[in-house]
């Protein structure tokens, strides 16, 4: 009896919809209050992996950012600056908990307007959201300790301004440390995915936070130019890219603004000849194919030491043929879609580019769905430093391949880039790890992993990926007028 | 076909690649959420039962245990035909001439364990003449055990020189090397036993003996997938791999095949490179393939001892 080996095919499972309830519209959250915008605008969201519309937004103008500030400022001068510490943890604290409690809600929403892979909202962008949190409302009673010799006091009005990729994420990694630390907030989230922040405006009622202590703002380029240039803003935040965050930083020269800035990366993943290779090839697919490629950590740069590189390639190849691509809502799905029409336009020039420079283009042999924005995981090898792929980034999921022979030659590369924002080092020699972490210039260096996130371990760049530290207790100082004390 | 390490690496070198235990455990979790279609369930739990060799190892077996053994291997389900029979009867070696009695004119295996089971640690004369003898009784698939004492005091020459010793000795029996990774420590060591193991002339590698606490598990699987998928790739020859020990739902059986699916490809998912070593997964199995068919629960008595 012969037999013909047998093929499991996978079940589509969906998660439903029926969780989230999204009204028609959307206005803006100041004072407490949901409110129209002054002019009436509105734009659409959209779910990127149907193009279908979900729900109408807010569009804020700059009469809008005055009315949000000056609740910001009320709030700030008529009691929470002068909340003692254990009574802001305990506001932190709920907000937390009817995180984790809503926890499924907001990761079906966060998929269907942003078209991450219900897998990643459900297992990491809303357990970390939750977890920063909690982190920080530890410390709003215990800001005494965190900087010896320091007497740490608010700053005031903190202008947050957060990206695309992370909605839910982000807004937690700004709000909890600024909240904790007696400031109060005008957030604006990015304009392709308001609708998890609008759904934490109701966790912020629902734990009682006073009025205008977190004031929401959806819109484009002009709330947030219109927030940066405020001056009843004490500080600004900003996530997103390069080209803004100069742009933030000129406007703030001069004004006393404090600012922190996370901006892009072309980090590189280093593979040495003497990894464990099998989960390399895991971490490099975790670290380029994560989140689309929309991570502002992600590892770009492949960069493979020469004895392995072809068996690794290989390996990486294979692995790449079962990456499953489609539906964000089927919990089987590894790569969801790219978060916008525009995003998916940027990332296949930059691909034809690389291309036409002449890099070699392997692309996983997926099928696609029909309607929405797809892109296929991609790697590019024979690619050189001089190459467009080697130093812009690209933020989708392409994966530039570079080699090199020594680990003085591996630092070299990893280096030469306007970025400094994270590295991977893969090797099962611990002294080479230290080594290689001593000389790459990145915010964070990870260790046979990549893409591992702690509230309690600080987050940031060098150079053009910015500066400023979030996460850990550092993540604290940016909201933070740390006096002397006169010993 | 046997291998000479030292010629071996000479033409091709087999390397043992190191493991991350954090990752490769991650990556078995991820592998084990992937859920079925249903008729991928009832293909995966009929492929399970075609891949299981159906095993009992006990002391107190008799040639009326044996017996018995066959009947359900042969014939899981006397109620539905359309059940497959099971790949193997896994049993001691004195068990093998009532084996091959029961199993005359059928296509089932005959699996003995041989070479002083489950340590391993007899005579090395002995243990090549029990592989011998129950290959002359009518073994046609013998299951071994690496010489951990040696692997694990560094002797891997000893260990091997056992294995390719054995593999001769199987003559056309399939050998199966146990390697007992639940003795080896970290997933390196079973990495390296795995490479061993093949090098040396396994036709399949094997999780455990069952006979300690701790038997196979999904990262081992995984771990020792990956050695398969290196070995082929660097000598062109494809090497099976048997789960056994403590894999009892049937649940457990199709993540197993889910690992070999994702690492070795569609090409593994055959009795002729995957086994299962088990008894009461058996019953398991036929429960859940009649309650998927179904819809409805049985009672486990509604199935025949085996």
């Amino acid at each position: 009896m012969d037999l013909e080996p047998v093929k499991l095919q996978y079940a589509t499972s969906r998660e439903s919809t029926d969780i989230v309830h999204l009204e028609k519209s959307y206005g803006l959250f100041i004072d407490g209050k949901m409110v129209e915008p002054r002019s009436g605008a509105m734009f659409t969201s959209v779910n990127p992996a149907t193009e279908e519309p979900l729900t109408q937004v807010a569009e804020a103008g700059s009469d809008d950012v005055d009315l949000a500030v000056a609740a910001a400022r009320r709030a700030y001068e008529h009691g929470w600056r002068d909340l003692p510490g254990k009574e802001r943890a305990k506001y932190v604290f709920r907000i937390a908990r009817l995180l984790q409690e809503r926890a499924r809600e907001f990761a079906v929403l966060e998929t269907i307007d942003g078209g991450k892979p219900i897998k990643e909202s459900r297992d990491v962008d809303i357990p970390l959201a939750a977890a920063h949190f909690f982190y920080y409302a530890g410390w709003a009673d215990k800001l005494g300790y965190a900087f010896p010799g320091r007497r740490p006091k608010p700053i005031g009005v903190a202008g947050q301004i957060i990206p695309w990729n992370f909605p839910l994420l982000m807004a937690a990694w700004k709000l909890a440390p600024a909240l904790a630390s007696g400031n109060t907030v005008v957030l604006k989230p990015a304009e392709t995915t308001p609708l998890t922040a609008l759904l934490l405006t109701e966790v912020l009622r629902d734990a009682d936070l006073p009025p205008g202590v977190v004031n929401v703002l959806t819109g484009d380029g002009v709330a947030g130019a219109a927030l940066v240039n405020h001056p009843g803003v004490d500080k600004i935040a900003f996530t997103g890219s390069t080209d803004v965050g100069k742009e933030i930083q000129r406007a703030l020269a001069g004004t006393g603004k404090r600012l922190t800035l996370e901006l892009g990366g072309k980090a590189a993943n280093i593979v040495f000849e003497d990894a464990a290779l099998d989960q390399a090839v895991e971490g490099v697919v975790n670290g380029i194919f994560f989140n689309q490629g929309h991570v502002c950590c992600a590892g770009s740069r492949l960069l493979l030491q020469e004895p392995i590189a072809e068996a690794f390639l290989d390996k990486l190849r294979s692995r790449m043929a079962t990456l499953r691509v489609g539906d964000p809502l089927d919990k089987n799905t590894d790569v969801g879609a790219i978060n916008s029409r525009q995003q998916l336009d940027k990332i296949s020039s930059l691909v034809d580019a690389g291309v036409e420079e002449g890099a070699e283009m392997y692309q996983a042999p997926c099928p696609l769905p029909e309607r929405g924005f797809w892109f296929r995981p991609t790697i590019l090898t024979g690619v050189t430093p001089a190459h467009r792929v080697a130093q812009e980034e690209i933020f989708g999921p392409v994966l530039s391949v570079l080699t090199f022979r020594t680990p003085e030659e591996a630092v070299a590369k990893a280096n030469n880039t306007r970025y400094g924002l994270s590295a991977g080092v893969w090797t099962e020699k611990g002294s080479k790890i230290l080594w290689m972490a001593d000389r790459l210039r990145a915010g964070v260096v990870w260790e046979n992993t990549f893409n591992r996130f702690d509230p309690a371990s600080p987050f940031g760049g060098f150079r053009e990926s910015g500066f400023g530290r979030e996460g850990g207790v550092q993540g604290l100082a940016p909201y933070l007028a740390l006096e002397a004390i006169d010993a | 076909m046997r291998h000479d390490l030292a010629e071996l690496s000479r033409v091709t070198p087999v390397r043992v690649m190191a493991v991350d235990a954090v990752s490769l455990e991650q990556r078995a979790a991820a592998l084990a959420g992937r859920s079925l279609k249903r008729e991928a369930k009832l293909g995966a739990l009929d492929l399970a039962i075609r891949c299981t060799d159906y095993t009992t190892l006990e002391g107190a077996d008799t040639p009326g245990r044996i017996v018995q053994l066959c009947a359900k291997a042969v014939r899981p389900d006397p109620s539905d035909h359309s059940i497959p029979s099971v790949a193997a009867v896994c049993v001691y070696p004195e068990m093998v001439p009532t084996a091959v009695g029961c199993l005359k004119g059928t296509s089932i295996g005959i699996a003995s364990v041989a070479g002083a089971f489950p340590a391993g640690l007899g005579p090395l004369s002995a243990r090549l003449e029990e592989i011998r003898w129950v290959v002359e009784q009518g073994a046609t698939e013998v299951d071994m055990v690496l010489n951990r004492g040696a692997f694990l005091s560094g002797h891997y020459g000893v260990a091997f020189d056992e294995i390719a010793a054995s593999k001769d000795a199987s003559g056309a029996a399939h050998l199966k090397v146990i390697l007992e990774t639940g003795e080896l420590g970290p997933y390196d060591q079973v990495r390296k036993a795995s490479m061993l193991a093949m090098a040396a002339g396994a036709d399949f590698i094997k999780t455990s003996t069952g006979k300690i606490g701790t038997s196979a598990t999904l990262p081992v699987a995984l771990c020792m997938a990956e050695s398969i998928r290196d070995f082929a790739e660097q000598t062109g020859q494809a090497i099976g791999l048997k789960v056994a020990g403590g894999i009892r739902t049937a649940k457990q059986s199709w993540q197993y095949l889910v690992v070999i699916q994702e690492t070795l490809g569609v090409e593994w998912m055959h009795p002729d490179r995957f086994r299962i070593g088990a008894s009461s997964l058996l019953n398991e199995l036929l429960l859940q393939l009649r309650t998927q068919q179904t819809g409805r629960y049985q009672s486990l008595d509604s199935f025949t001892d085996g």
